[in-house]
């Protein structure tokens, strides 16, 4: 049961994969792509950590796909096409890509990896604990970095959205 | 994956038994017996599945007719009218005649629209509705999936409806469905912070996100009694944001009537547009199914006066949905429309700030122990 699953979330998602690069009409990549991300979701449902696949489909589903919508709705006719790449830049692409999927395929065979018998679910209270807890393997430092990065990113956004107005209050 | 199958199949034994009652558990015990004696063990947990899926299907179509009927009685009400009450007793078939009707229309589309998208759109909403509908406790039995994230996945799963409206807008190739999917996007995704922070505050209380640890809890007293000040603020503050996420009046600019036509679905005709339609009304009942779950105490009697029957519960969590559910429809006929920057203000510089405190002053009370439990 858990290996057709398995199979049939593998397949979806990297004929969706390649759907998303090829297609050449921007919104229908977008949502190829969509179903990419939710495919992971649902690996990560598959792997029972639930809170891990609720996080793909808030943040990559729900938050960032919704962003890139916009983006395209804002600059992106439904008539328009992708135009189509230079044969050279195909060829340099494709051997990068081939490459790439070397590397990944070498180290995934080479990883000897363990089958767990008895997994239990990780549940949101386990992961706050470790977030926080300062002991050896706690998370806490790189949540505060990650915490003053973020307040940074927003302070900065504020200024760009605001910058004209900021500065015509200060001249005055 | 395996622990979560098993689960449905023991869902389908306690929704057998809360549908057809308490005396009928040998019927029951007898289905499953017939499910399991006829296939192998494999084809019965799908079979069950499948009797799962078809049921809710059966209850998103009924209550989704059953609540623009009200929405529709509720409006004459308001305005000294009758409303539609000819078609069956009291009105009760009316909706689903129009829903016959709507089945037998012309399905319509815009040239040179992008047939695949435009006609993916309305999926994306029902299933999201659908999916959310799985998690919402009508008993203490009657619950197809208790994942142990409950509330964060009933977030997480709201936010994806918003992917249909966008996609519905855009792919119809028409100005007015553009703009109101923009308004949509933009009204979403800033709602979505304040529906999100205001249960953030409630989970404060129960310290678990499973639903049903969550009615637990409550049965110490509801968590809108146990949280008193804090928590009375985060349910307004949550019915406010529902109301916005919901897209309903006041905060429907996506469809404006006045402005856009019928805004993001001004292309879709018979049953697309019955979709989006149903869609919108069953998201007006998750909203309603959450706060009843997350502050009123799900299907616990008040007081505990029925806990001996237990299938009475859903009896007294559909009525306490619907009075959320009737609150929503008095919102909607009773205050005028929001500008989009009236929209966008009340919720950055308002909701979103108290929203914040309010969470802090819950912090305080649940360290203090200031929690009132009876």
């Amino acid at each position: 049961m858990e290996r057709i699953l398995f199979y049939i979330l593998a397949l979806m998602m990297i004929s969706f994969a390649i759907a998303a690069v090829s297609s050449r009409k921007m919104l229908r990549s977008v949502i190829y792509l969509l179903f990419v991300l939710m495919g992971v979701a649902g690996i990560f449902f598959l792997i029972d950590y639930n809170f891990l696949a609720a996080i793909q489909l808030t943040v990559y589903a729900g938050g960032i796909i919704v962003l890139i919508i916009f983006s395209v709705l804002l600059v992106h006719h439904i008539e328009l096409k992708l135009e189509m790449a230079k044969p050279k830049r195909q060829i340099v692409t494709a051997i990068a890509c081939l490459l790439g999927i070397g590397v990944f395929l070498k180290t995934m065979y080479s990883y000897d990896f363990k089958v767990i018998e008895n997994h239990v679910t990780t549940t949101t209270s386990d992961i706050g604990a470790k977030l926080l807890s300062y002991d050896a393997g706690g998370f806490i430092l790189p949540f505060e970095v990650i915490s003053v990065l973020l307040l940074a990113a927003m302070i900065g956004a504020i200024i760009i959205a605001k910058g004209k107005k900021l500065n015509q209050q200060t001249d005055v | 994956m395996f622990r979560l199958i098993i689960q449905y199949c023991f869902s389908i034994t306690d929704i057998h038994a809360s549908v057809i009652g308490l005396r009928s558990s040998g019927i029951t015990r007898s289905i499953q017996d017939w499910l399991s004696g006829m296939m192998p063990e494999a084809t019965a947990q799908i079979v069950g599945m499948v009797i799962i899926a078809l049921i809710y299907l059966g209850i998103f179509s009924v209550a989704g007719l059953f609540l623009v009927l009200i929405e529709r009685r509720v409006a004459a009400w308001f305005q000294l009218r009758i409303g539609p009450n000819r078609v069956g007793f009291q009105g009760l078939l009316q909706t689903m005649a129009d829903a016959l009707k709507l089945v037998s229309k012309e399905l319509t589309g815009t040239e040179r629209a992008d047939k695949f998208l435009y006609n993916l759109a309305p999926y994306f909403v029902i299933i999201s509705a659908l999916m959310a509908l799985g998690l919402i406790p009508f008993t203490k039995a009657f619950q197809a999936f208790d994942i142990n994230i409950g509330i964060f996945f009933l977030i997480a799963i709201s936010s994806i409806g918003v992917i249909g409206i966008l996609l519905g807008g855009w792919a119809s190739n028409n100005k007015f469905a553009l703009i109101g999917a923009m308004r949509s996007g933009v009204q979403t995704i800033s709602y979505e912070l304040s529906v999100g922070l205001s249960l953030l505050t409630m989970i404060l209380l129960t310290g678990s996100l499973q639903l049903s640890e969550i009615v637990e809890v409550q049965k110490n007293g509801w968590l809108i009694v146990q949280g008193h000040i804090p928590a009375i603020i985060a349910f307004m503050i949550f019915m406010i944001a529902g109301t916005a996420e919901t897209n309903r009046a006041p905060f429907d600019m996506v469809e404006a009537e006045s402005e856009l036509g019928a805004g993001f679905h001004t292309e879709y005709s018979g049953m697309k547009f019955a979709y989006f339609f149903l869609a919108e009304f069953i998201n007006m009942f998750i909203i309603a199914a959450i706060a009843t779950t997350v502050f009123f105490g799900a299907w616990l009697s008040p007081f505990g006066i029925t806990e001996s029957i237990p299938i009475l519960g859903v009896f007294w969590f559909l009525a306490k949905a619907m009075v959320l559910v009737f609150l929503m429809m008095w919102f909607r006929w009773t205050f005028p429309r929001l500008r989009v920057d009236q929209l966008l203000t009340l919720e950055w510089k308002y909701l979103l700030p108290i929203n914040l405190a309010n969470i802090v002053i819950m912090a305080f009370i649940v360290w203090q122990k200031l929690i009132i439990q009876i």
